[in-house]
């Protein structure tokens, strides 16, 4: 096995003493898509910040492969209309590229149209694959990637999750995915975690949707709507159990304890669920 | 034409080139109200200066870097708005300023020159503080210039990309600092945010990148400079209003004309 690319091991953050990050660890590997899910306030930014050294920890080590170049695409882009900009331009934020290689990342993306807008005017969709294009001239190890299909529609994001694989297979590239969306969980994810302060289960698509604990988060109507589109692997993936720490439940399967039973009712209700499952 | 008037536009032309890619930065990051209050704090240095015998112009780069300072440092820990705490300490220096002046013993001290500035009586000295002291600034402007625009688009995707996120915040809020204890001699501590914003809102019209902007924004002011020289000069009006006159001057016709260029970029385009 080699290094990892970036590892946090027993990670733990509080805001005004809420746990947000609670004894957490994750690694990545090279070349692996890992897609983190979780609902709306479970802290999966902040693990990302954490692991990216975007945001302190009080607990617990991270560990990154020296040199390691990572490709940002944050949630959304806050640019002003007051600086003008244009996706040619900020195709050459951080670092300088050839006009050649810039229109050659927009045309990756799929976005080669857009080459002269101001980024200001572009659509939700678009803003994101000007992103994706300028992580990518970077030739990054790691592509992280928060809500990536945030304010796109359903074919869009279906579109954006091809990408990613394709990119992925094309630059070898790892990438580490946040999503609070249940339904279109790539096919292709090697690694699904489920995620609200702590690490509740994880492994395959297909097998963490069968996990007590995923079902507990987004209830079983979730769970049997989750959208796995395309899959071509075989649906041995071993779910790696639990987080090796006990808080008050039991992560092994078909086990419904009184957390899981009083949680099924509430699907798709992300947050309320949240409040319950620690208190 | 008259050595003064030689020097004043020197001056002038120096500072608005200076001040224009600045402005563009404290336009982008929102950063007016932080250059308003260093330049408030500037006249205490006026009075410190006075007080201890050292020359007016050291007091008030001296006194605007220290405030910057005190603010870079103190912006983390308020639990209060910044706008707040700019404006608590802003007029607080201010304040003090006037009230330690009043205590300068025998000196003859010509507020209204440190309020609203006066260029025409600009000397060889101001013009090589303008010079070198711009120059510096500018250089180390240009030298940071992107990462500092990175910041300014994305603190985060800058972070991640290597970019040493609060050492650059604090350096750019230095170079603001020196900027503005320069600039008071020629606009004056209640004018100087003018000079550093309009042009470059001027410019913001004609601008499809950073870089336009920042260019557009000193040719703007250059003009504003000229222009308000000649008003001065013509209808022997204060020398500085005139030049933030002309500016917001400059703004109105360009806000009225962007239409028109817009399209007709578009055509050509």
């Amino acid at each position: 096995m080699t290094v990892p690319l970036i590892e946090g091991q027993e990670l733990s953050l509080s805001f005004g003493g809420e746990a947000v990050l609670d004894n957490v660890s994750l690694a990545i590997s090279a070349g692996e898509i890992i897609t983190l899910i979780g609902p709306n306030g479970a802290g999966k930014s902040t693990l990302v910040k954490a692991l990216l050294g975007l945001q302190a920890v009080e607990r617990g080590v991270i560990t990154r492969k020296p040199g390691l170049r990572v490709g940002y695409v944050p949630q959304k882009l806050a640019i002003d209309r007051v600086l003008p900009m244009t996706v040619k331009r900020f195709l050459n934020l951080t670092h300088h590229a050839s006009l050649s290689d810039r229109v050659d990342a927009l045309k990756q993306v799929g976005a080669s149209a857009v080459l002269n807008s101001q980024i200001g005017d572009l659509s939700g969709g678009e803003t994101q694959r000007v992103m994706l294009a300028r992580a990518l001239l970077r030739k990054p190890d790691l592509l992280v990637l928060d809500e990536p299909t945030q304010g796109v529609d359903v074919a869009g994001q279906a579109d954006l999750y091809r990408l990613i694989e394709t990119i992925r297979r094309d630059q070898g590239c790892a990438v580490l995915m946040i999503s609070h969306d249940l339904h279109l969980v790539m096919a292709k994810t090697d690694k699904v975690v489920c995620f609200n302060r702590h690490v509740c289960c994880s492994g395959l698509p297909e097998t963490v949707r069968q996990h007590p604990e995923y079902r507990s988060l987004f209830g079983y109507q979730a769970a049997d709507a989750i959208g796995i589109y395309h899959h071509e692997h075989d649906l041995s993936g071993q779910v790696v159990g639990g987080c090796g720490h006990d808080h008050g439940h039991n992560h092994s399967h078909g086990d419904t304890n009184h957390t899981t039973k009083n949680m099924v009712n509430q699907v798709g209700q992300g947050d309320k669920v949240k409040e319950h499952f620690h208190g | 034409m008259d050595s003064f008037l030689v020097r004043a536009i020197t001056g002038g032309v120096l500072l608005a080139l200076v001040c224009g890619p600045f402005g563009t930065f404290i336009v982008w990051r929102r950063m007016a109200f932080f250059g308003d209050t260093l330049a408030h704090a500037a006249l205490l240095g006026v009075a410190v200066g006075l007080l201890f015998g050292i020359d007016v112009r050291f007091g008030m780069i001296v006194t605007c870097l220290m405030a910057a300072l005190l603010l870079a440092l103190g912006q983390r820990q308020s639990k209060l708005g910044s706008d707040t705490v700019l404006g608590m300490l802003a007029h607080s220096t201010l304040a003090l300023g006037m009230v330690a002046l009043a205590f300068v013993q025998g000196v003859a001290v010509d507020i209204m020159a440190y309020l609203f500035g006066d260029i025409l009586a600009i000397n060889t000295t101001d013009l090589w503080l303008l010079g070198l002291g711009g120059g510096a600034a500018v250089t180390a402007l240009v030298w940071m210039w992107r990462p500092l625009l990175a910041l300014t688009v994305s603190p985060e995707i800058a972070a991640v990309e290597g970019v040493k996120v609060e050492w650059l915040r604090v350096v750019f809020m230095l170079l603001m600092a020196l900027v503005i204890g320069i600039a008071i001699k020629i606009v004056g501590v209640l004018l100087i945010t003018a000079l550093l914003i309009v042009p470059a809102a001027s410019a913001r019209f004609f601008s499809r990148t950073p870089e336009q902007m920042a260019i557009g924004a000193a040719l703007f002011g250059v003009a504003a400079v000229l222009a308000g020289i000649a008003l001065s000069w013509h209808i022997d009006s204060p020398a500085g209003p005139s030049i933030v006159i002309s500016a917001a001057g400059l703004f109105l016709i360009s806000s009225a004309i962007a239409p028109v260029f817009r399209r007709l970029a578009r055509i050509s385009g």
